[in-house]
């Protein structure tokens, strides 16, 4: 198993570490027991992802999962952004070793999450004021 | 960059005056052992040089001693060759739950043909306890096999205990000594082992090499199949260049283990110490005296061991993992959840093998670089922020 230098360069300087305050959606997915959990944050602003930070508890290839997904759904409308798959991800690192695929596959998974959270926030922000 | 191996439970370096020893083998004396010229009778005498260190080292005879291709072949014949030559005694094998695969699989292979076997839990220092095998036996109990020291916590067995219970109860006793040999003394009567496998690679010997040690009476049968060598009990040209190596290795094993022990225990302490008492939420993995002077384990709280080797490799240093993310099972060394650790402590582990050529330099070099990556990877855990904030 070797890690693409695209992996280890994101590796090695994450960009979007962090959690964002007061985010317009989070999610958080994996477990203790596979080894990886991932918490990914969005901003957003007039349907644009403005914002976007994560944290993870995981190998090499889950950081760099993460940190790739951060930098792809910033400045995305909501809808591109539902098109990125873990294969894209996986691909803009370069490619993953077979054994890590679900690393990229947690990482789609987050965004999603994050994506529906954002939904359901202004799906009941929407409610709320016409009530 | 500084590089720092500690990495000696995976593989030794060969040492440069085992490496000398051997390379005559390759280009002067390439005889076969098994001819009868004048070139042939110069290897097998220095094969039967070899065996007859080996055994000495040991305590057993130099029939006692058969040469193989490393540790896991050793394990194979063992395993399987006590339970194919005893299948008309029984089907019982009794081993532990911390065996390296090169046990666990044979016996897994054998389990589904028919065999049964029956793996004992451990401590939560890794320890199989002694009464728990005696319990374990029945009518068809035809072997048993606990590993001398374990490979990735370093806990150290009741080998001798264990032993005494086989013997008593007229059951073959095999240990898998492939981290104790040239690493702690090893006196196949003191243990009471019938079978015992180590290899050349973890005493600064070459890597293809190894023994199984087989107390004269022990019945085996032979799985390579071919010429008449090692009493027509391992058949395969003998890979001369490869004994002389583990000769010579055991050689220098016998003169500086006494001295090595006692260095490698005191960096070790001062290892375990250094990182229990700089990194917080930190603990040791296996038996804190029962133990390898060269075995360091410890599991580090919400960070994750492949991400710290990654760190640590881009500093020069080279450890292992027991984390589900260097396998392709997903699932955390088989030996730390034996020892009831929780899968995050478990994912969290790493271990460092100190070695030959380790100093207190490389020591204080870890200890220095380690806090660092901690938290660098603690500040982007998400688990860390819960449990500590």
């Amino acid at each position: 198993m070797e890690y693409s230098e695209k992996v280890m360069e994101h590796f090695r300087n994450p960009r979007n570490v962090g959690e964002i305050e007061n985010p317009d959606g989070v999610g958080k997915v994996g477990n203790p027991v596979c080894g990886d959990i991932m918490e990914l944050y969005i901003k957003v602003d007039g349907g644009i992802i403005t914002d976007a930070k994560f944290k993870t508890f995981g190998c090499g290839a889950a950081i760099a999962t993460s940190s790739m997904v951060t930098e792809l759904v910033k400045n995305k409308t909501i809808e591109d952004a539902l098109k990125i798959s873990n294969r894209a991800v996986a691909e803009a690192l370069g490619g993953l070793p077979p054994i890590k695929m679900h690393c990229s596959v947690l990482a789609e998974e987050a965004l999603k999450k994050a994506l529906d959270d954002y939904r359901m926030r202004i799906a009941k922000s929407a409610s709320g004021k016409a009530a | 960059m500084k590089k720092i191996y500690l990495d000696n439970a995976a593989t030794t370096p060969t040492d440069a005056r085992v490496l000398q020893a051997m390379l005559p083998y390759f280009t002067e004396v390439y005889g076969n052992p098994s001819s009868l010229h004048a070139f042939g009778q110069e290897a097998k005498h220095a094969i039967e040089e070899a065996r007859c260190n080996v055994a000495a080292f040991i305590g057993a005879k130099p029939e006692e001693i058969v040469f193989t291709s490393g540790g896991t072949e050793s394990n194979n014949f063992a395993i399987k060759g006590v339970a194919y030559a005893r299948r008309e005694k029984g089907n019982h094998i009794i081993t532990s739950k911390i065996e390296h695969h090169a046990i666990l699989e044979p016996c897994h292979f054998l389990e589904k043909q028919g065999f049964e076997i029956t793996c004992l839990p451990v401590d939560e220092y890794g320890l199989v306890d002694p009464a728990d095998v005696d319990k374990a036996i029945t009518d068809r109990t035809i072997l048993i096999s606990v590993m001398h020291a374990n490979n990735e916590i370093g806990t150290i067995q009741p080998i001798a205990e264990i032993g005494k219970i086989a013997r008593r109860r007229g059951i073959y006793f095999h240990t898998d000594a492939v981290q104790t040999l040239g690493h702690l003394p090893i006196d196949v009567d003191a243990l009471n082992v019938d079978i015992l496998s180590a290899s050349g690679h973890k005493l600064c010997g070459p890597k293809g090499v190894g023994i199984l040690y087989i107390r004269k009476g022990v019945r085996l049968r032979p799985f390579m199949h071919g010429g008449d060598q090692e009493q027509q009990r391992r058949a395969s040209t003998h890979n001369v260049p490869g004994i002389v190596g583990f000769g010579k290795a055991v050689d220098l094993a016998k003169e500086e283990m006494g001295k090595e022990i006692e260095k490698l225990t005191f960096l070790r302490d001062t290892l375990i110490k250094g990182i229990l008492s700089t990194i917080e939420f930190t603990r040791l993995n296996g038996h804190p005296i029962q133990r390898l002077p060269n075995n360091v384990n410890v599991s580090i709280a919400y960070v994750e061991g492949e991400s710290m080797l990654l760190n640590l490799d881009m500093e020069g240093i080279a450890c292992s993992t027991g984390s589900a993310c260097t396998s392709s099972s997903l699932e955390p060394s088989h030996v730390l959840m034996a020892i009831g650790l929780f899968h995050e402590l478990a994912h969290g582990s790493l271990r460092f093998s100190l070695g030959r050529q380790t100093s207190e330099d490389d020591i204080d070099y870890v200890l220095t670089v380690l806090p660092g990556i901690v938290n660098k990877l603690r500040s982007m855990s998400p688990l860390y922020k819960k449990e500590v904030k």
